[in-house]
């Protein structure tokens, strides 16, 4: 070969370097996304016009001119001429909208302190730190012993719940049900909804594949029946009618006409859910298992259930935030859940102010949002641990 | 066609020696509403005997042997598998099932489990063997498919040829007397096809009483006893391969050949 200093291939390696800033970085993000087009551009402004005009006011409410809880801060300064969100008037009513009208104890009522306010609904919020510290492990994956969990859970605790609650034994001064409220109401009516509609939701949705008529044929007309009336009747009949069917002196309490109609209800809708699940299924799922031996129970649950469950996650969860925003119609047969307290906390003269009742709304809607919000990320998470990298 | 060079495996006069009957069918029709799938079936399977059945697509094939395990009907007739009559007695179905496996054209594997709880779940909860027990002999059938180092993997991130091995091993870890295979290869890309008939020459090697409803007419050549031809639900011409192939009775049968052969 001819001598040359002509190099062709080159000798050192090109130091790395990030992709020129037209596509990489802030900048280049903004033009990808809002600005990659001329109507892209547009909405852009219009969007961002539509922020400026909307957002500064909505701040101001909530936290700019809010009126925050603190020493000496009254109904005056809510009252006061462009007072914001009136966070004080929460501050004080909080136990009301958390306990509703459940008796105090009579000792702690007395003193002072954290640990007084605390114990002053001692059994509520037994009942809440018990439920916590079993849900929390039962959601959790990876963690072990979920058989004993799931029963503590879904059979000990309620069991616990309602001695705990309804009192009468253990020297419990007794409440009745008419005492609840608050959000211990709502979240025992939620929750019971969600724990009763998702089984027996799966039971109904088995139940109206079944290839024996009577069941099948009951099964379709539960769901049709329930789907067809809304809740607000289900609640009416169970409040106002079904007492007069009952034999004379016998009552059922109304707290537990509510929870049965709520969870009904939402079984009906589960089983839809459900069956759309199943429906989904691959024949050859069932054929697999069935060729493998296994009868018709073990082949729903190790095989059929689990994938078909998992195909529905975000339909299961969207009919659990709709029950779980549903309970708040349980106000109108006069059971005091969260939005009933909402309503009266807000008749109370002594926050009486422009804003008492939009900053008594706002914290209700805020709690509802954090389930639900709660819910929705909890579900999306089990979507993404339960994938397989299987598309049937 | 793959390629099927030895012909290691038992022919039929060896296999007749040992005797007892597998499967017996006797004038089994079969209806699907008003069609008339399956005409007078009879059909007589024994012991270690391997069975190709071949026929035009829409023949009623996947039906026959899916009554086998009871996966469908039967309406008249009879179907004797292993001693035990298939009836609507549930009990009676799930004793058949437990002895023969199925293998299908799109192999059906649980997505929702790892390879190895595929394999186990069946011998744990059908027919309770200890766990450690299961993985053992799932391994060792994992083993014998050549993928044990999948064992963890799932379904979804296997290949084709890969997955129907898994499934065949699945059905083994059952101890099954009998194995039913529809179109085991139908849906695999011709590379894998070997490896699913490689795996099926040795569990015939062994002396498994297979069903195989098949396309791979190398394979029928190598290794089945009796080939049986199905043509609109009925069986039209039974015999061992070499006088299938090469001397076929039927004109349907010639016709078929003709076209599957080239
Ligand atoms: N569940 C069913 N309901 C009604 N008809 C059916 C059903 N399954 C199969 N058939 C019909 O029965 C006939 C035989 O079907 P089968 O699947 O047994 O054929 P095959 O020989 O396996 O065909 P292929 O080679 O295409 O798999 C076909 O005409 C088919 O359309
Ligand atoms: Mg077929």
């Amino acid at each position: 070969m001819a001598k040359n200093n002509l190099a062709y291939v080159r000798t050192e390696i090109v130091p790395e370097s990030p992709a020129p800033d037209l596509s990489k970085g802030i900048i280049g993000w903004v033009k990808n996304n809002l600005f990659s087009s001329i109507s892209n551009s547009i909405m852009t402004i219009v969007g961002a016009m539509f922020l400026m005009w909307v957002l500064p006011p909505i701040y101001g409410f909530l936290f700019g001119n809010a009126v925050w809880p603190g020493e000496g801060v009254t109904v005056e300064d809510c009252r006061a001429k462009g007072a914001g969100a009136c966070w004080a008037y929460i501050d004080d009513r909080m136990t009301f909208f958390i306990y509703g009208f459940f008796p105090k104890d009579a000792y702690w009522v007395t003193q002072e302190g954290l640990i007084a306010s605390i114990m002053t609904y001692w059994r509520v919020n037994l009942v809440f730190a018990v439920g916590t510290l079993l849900l929390v492990p039962l959601m959790w994956p990876d963690l072990k012993y979920k058989l004993l969990n799931s029963i503590l859970f879904f059979v000990v605790y309620p069991v616990f719940v309602f001695f705990m609650l309804t009192g009468g034994v253990f020297g419990l001064e007794e409440v009745p049900t008419v005492k609840w409220g608050g959000l211990t109401v709502t979240l025992i009516i939620g929750l019971v909804g969600i724990v009763v509609s998702l089984p027996l939701g799966i039971v109904l949705a088995l139940g109206r594949q079944s290839k024996m008529p009577i069941i099948k044929t009951f099964c379709i007309m539960f769901i049709e029946v329930w789907r067809a009336v809304p809740l607000i009747t289900v609640l009416f009949m169970a409040s106002v009618m079904l007492p007069l069917f009952m034999p004379v002196g016998m009552t059922i309490d109304k707290l537990l006409r509510a929870l049965v109609g709520v969870s009904l209800f939402s079984a009906a809708y589960m089983a839809e859910v459900v069956r759309g699940g199943l429906q989904a299924l691959p024949k050859g799922q069932s054929e697999a298992a069935a060729s493998l031996g296994l009868n018709y129970w073990k082949s729903m649950g190790f095989i059929i259930l689990p994938q078909a469950l998992k195909h529905v996650i975000p339909g299961i969860v969207n009919s659990f935030i709709a029950l779980f925003k549903d309970t708040s119609l349980v106000a109108i047969v006069g059971i005091f859940d969260l939005l009933r307290a909402t309503q009266v906390a807000n008749l109370n003269l002594d926050w009486a102010s422009s804003n008492q009742a939009i900053t008594g709304y706002v914290f209700a809607a805020a709690i509802f949002w954090a389930f639900c919000f709660g819910m929705s990320r909890y579900s999306i998470m089990m979507e993404h641990r339960l994938d397989t990298g299987h598309k049937n | 066609m793959t390629k099927q060079t030895q012909t290691a495996v038992k022919k039929p006069t060896e296999v007749e020696e040992n005797a007892g009957v597998a499967i017996e069918i006797t004038g089994m029709n079969k209806w699907f509403g008003d069609f008339h799938v399956l005409r007078d079936i009879d059909l007589k399977v024994m012991k270690g005997e391997r069975i190709v059945i071949a026929g035009p697509s829409g023949s009623g094939k996947s039906t026959l042997i899916r009554c086998i395990n009871r996966l469908e009907e039967h309406q008249q007739g009879h179907i004797i598998v292993d001693g035990t009559e298939l009836t609507s007695d549930i009990k009676k179905i799930d004793e058949v099932r437990r002895e023969v496996g199925m293998v299908f054209q799109h192999f059906n594997l649980f997505p929702h489990l790892s390879i190895l709880e595929n394999c186990t779940l069946a011998p744990i909860w059908v027919r309770g063997v200890p766990k450690a027990e299961a993985e053992e002999t799932a391994m060792h059938y994992l083993e014998r498919v050549k993928i044990p180092e999948q064992a963890l993997k799932y379904p979804g991130q296997l290949s084709g040829g890969q997955q129907q091995r898994v499934a065949i091993a699945r059905s083994l870890c059952m101890n099954p007397q009998i194995m039913l295979f529809d179109e085991p290869t139908s849906a695999l890309d011709p590379e894998m096809i070997k490896e699913v008939l490689d795996v099926m020459v040795s569990l015939a090697e062994d002396g498994m009483t297979m069903l195989v409803v098949t396309h791979e007419m190398g394979f029928a050549r190598q290794v089945a006893n009796q080939v049986v031809f199905m043509d609109q639900g009925q069986i039209v011409e039974q015999n061992n391969p070499e006088d299938f192939f090469n001397n076929p009775q039927h004109a349907r049968t010639q016709e078929f050949l003709s076209q599957i052969l080239h």
